[in-house]
């Protein structure tokens, strides 16, 4: 490149040719400055992320069979990891570990996506009007520290032993979760995000549906995962607690069916069972969705994730 | 005439004026850059002309269809792509999807970011960010483009070389662009005109005509500069006692 930019031509624009030839110059030199200023970003397959948390579940099942068979304690009251996969080997068998993970999962995501579909557009509302907002937030932020188990006695007695009962604990513990998530997601909205759409000419209904739902978008995944995580553990509880009646057969009454029998084995194989449903939900389900948001958002670079 | 600013005044509740008097004409496809120190009010001011704020006193006429306004921080929304990001205002003044795909790359295009369409903001330098900004004011199509020292957060070479881009895209479009900021040096490069105001309350003190042979001539361009310097210092200099 000859010329530079500082020796323009004293009198502006006086050729066609001279202002495309400037015009060139500056594209090429922005393309330069552009490829200077950008990170590369590599990424590859990482293995650690598979590796790590497999091999600390595996320390952890050794420290367990170790203790177990040091004998300490009487076998049937402290079973080692090859007693309760025994248990579980014997339920799986017969059918009893699979019926109760398929009802407790379907009570669980239906009584989770009842959840969303009630809670989105409440804590929309509650997070755009403000004397609403003024008026139930206290409200909604209780009901999130109230333990939705509390709510099993009034259930039973006004739904008796069916999936209502089950139903309407998960909806209590988990729409608040959802409802706060949201609300919390659309507080941490940078102010400028909505005086850019009042500029670009959004209406409240645009801006609500373009800008606040998808900027809010890291704080509604989060409350989801809690609301999620919420509906899991009324559930659990509330089929610990209500056994019977035209119930179906979850992994809670499973529970409480070792419980009844004694059998630690098939207790912590319950323990176990809703712990692992909890744990592939999140490896599955919630864990790749937040990467991605992140990701795309820029807000991943520099996490220990 | 495009812009007519008529004794305009501006306080916010019981406290001191921001703006006060203050007069201007802006014509239709000129470069004004606006200069002053901390609390001219000269956001308030861009605020008003953008029909964002309300004076408290005096008339103002402005286009109908109001401005188009660029900020300081370049204020992408980060789930969009730099496409997405005109796109989505191309898509709230109305303009149909096939529509918005041409026009977008026409724009992105102009401010020289072709290649890096499809990337996110996060991906995208300060400057690269400010001319996606950039694109997506014009792509409002008004006459009047505000923009609130767009600039000021960018590092030299990159502040420099938007410099020329501005004004390659303001003598392309015919935009009048009223620019404010802090910088003297860079209020004598971009403007055609520049003027000073005060502070506290803000009102324009002093105006300068910048003509073409006054900028690239660099003698003159500097003299021109320590004069303005000189009489903002005096006007800073009155709140010291």
């Amino acid at each position: 490149m000859a010329s530079n930019v500082t020796e323009l031509d004293p009198v502006r624009g006086v050729s066609v040719e001279r202002t495309e030839a400037d015009n060139e110059e500056l594209r090429a030199l922005e393309a330069g400055l552009d490829e200077l200023q950008s990170d590369v970003t590599h990424r590859r397959r990482d293995w650690s992320r598979v590796l790590l948390p497999v091999g600390a579940v595996v320390v952890l099942l050794l420290v367990w069979q170790i203790v177990a068979s040091l004998g300490l304690k009487r076998q049937d009251l402290v079973p080692g990891p090859l007693d309760v996969a025994a248990a579980l080997g014997q339920l799986w068998r017969e059918g009893q570990v699979q019926q109760a993970i398929l009802t407790s999962l379907g009570r669980g995501v239906l009584g989770f996506a009842v959840s969303v579909v009630v809670g989105t557009p409440v804590g929309l509302l509650l997070a755009q009007v403000r004397p609403l907002r003024r008026a139930f937030g206290p409200l909604v932020s209780g009901l999130q520290v109230l333990p939705s188990v509390a709510w099993v006695p009034a259930a039973i007695i006004w739904f008796g032993l069916t999936d209502a009962t089950v139903y309407f604990v998960v909806l209590m513990g988990a729409i608040p979760s959802i409802v706060n998530g949201l609300i919390a997601g659309v507080d941490q909205i940078p102010p400028h995000y909505r005086s850019v759409a009042k500029v670009l000419g959004a209406s409240r209904f645009e801006l609500a549906l373009q800008v606040i739902l998808p900027a809010a978008l890291p704080g509604y995944v989060a409350g989801l995962k809690q609301g999620w995580a919420f509906s899991w553990r009324s559930l659990m509880a509330a089929e610990i607690i209500a056994v019977g009646g035209s119930l179906g057969f979850g992994l809670g009454s499973l529970l409480d069916q070792g419980r009844t029998l004694s059998d630690m084995g098939v207790v912590m194989g319950a323990i176990l069972a809703i712990l692992a449903v909890g744990i592939l939900i999140e490896l599955l389900v919630f864990g790749p969705v937040e990467r991605r948001l992140l990701i795309r958002r820029g807000l991943l670079a520099g996490g220990s994730r | 005439m495009t812009v007519l600013l008529e004794n305009l005044g501006k306080r916010f509740g019981d406290g001191a004026p921001v703006l006060d008097g203050v007069n201007a004409t802006i014509r239709s496809g000129e470069f004004v850059a606006l200069l002053g120190a901390s609390g001219c009010g000269k956001s308030t001011l861009l605020n008003i002309i953008a029909g964002l704020e309300r004076p408290t006193a005096g008339a103002l006429e402005v286009p109908a269809d109001g401005a188009a306004f660029m900020f300081q921080d370049a204020a992408l929304y980060p789930w969009l792509t730099a496409r997405g990001n005109i796109e989505l205002a191309l898509k709230l003044r109305g303009l149909a999807k096939t529509e918005r795909r041409v026009r977008a790359s026409e724009l992105l295009d102009l401010v020289h970011l072709g290649e890096a369409a499809d990337k996110r903001p996060h991906e995208l330098s300060g400057g690269m960010r400010q001319r996606v900004a950039l694109a997506r004011a014009l792509s409002q199509d008004r006459e009047v483009l505000l923009m609130d020292e767009p600039f000021a957060a960018l590092d030299a070479i990159t502040r420099d070389l938007l410099h020329e881009e501005l004004t390659r895209i303001w003598r392309e479009t015919g935009r009048t662009i009223i620019f404010v900021t802090h910088n003297v040096r860079e209020a004598v490069r971009l403007g055609q005109r520049v003027l000073l105001l005060s502070s506290r309350p803000g009102r324009v003190v002093s105006e300068w005509e910048v003509p073409g042979a006054v900028k690239d001539d660099a003698a003159a361009a500097a003299t021109l500069t320590a004069d303005i310097t000189a009489r903002l210092r005096e006007e800073i200099r009155r709140h010291g006692k």
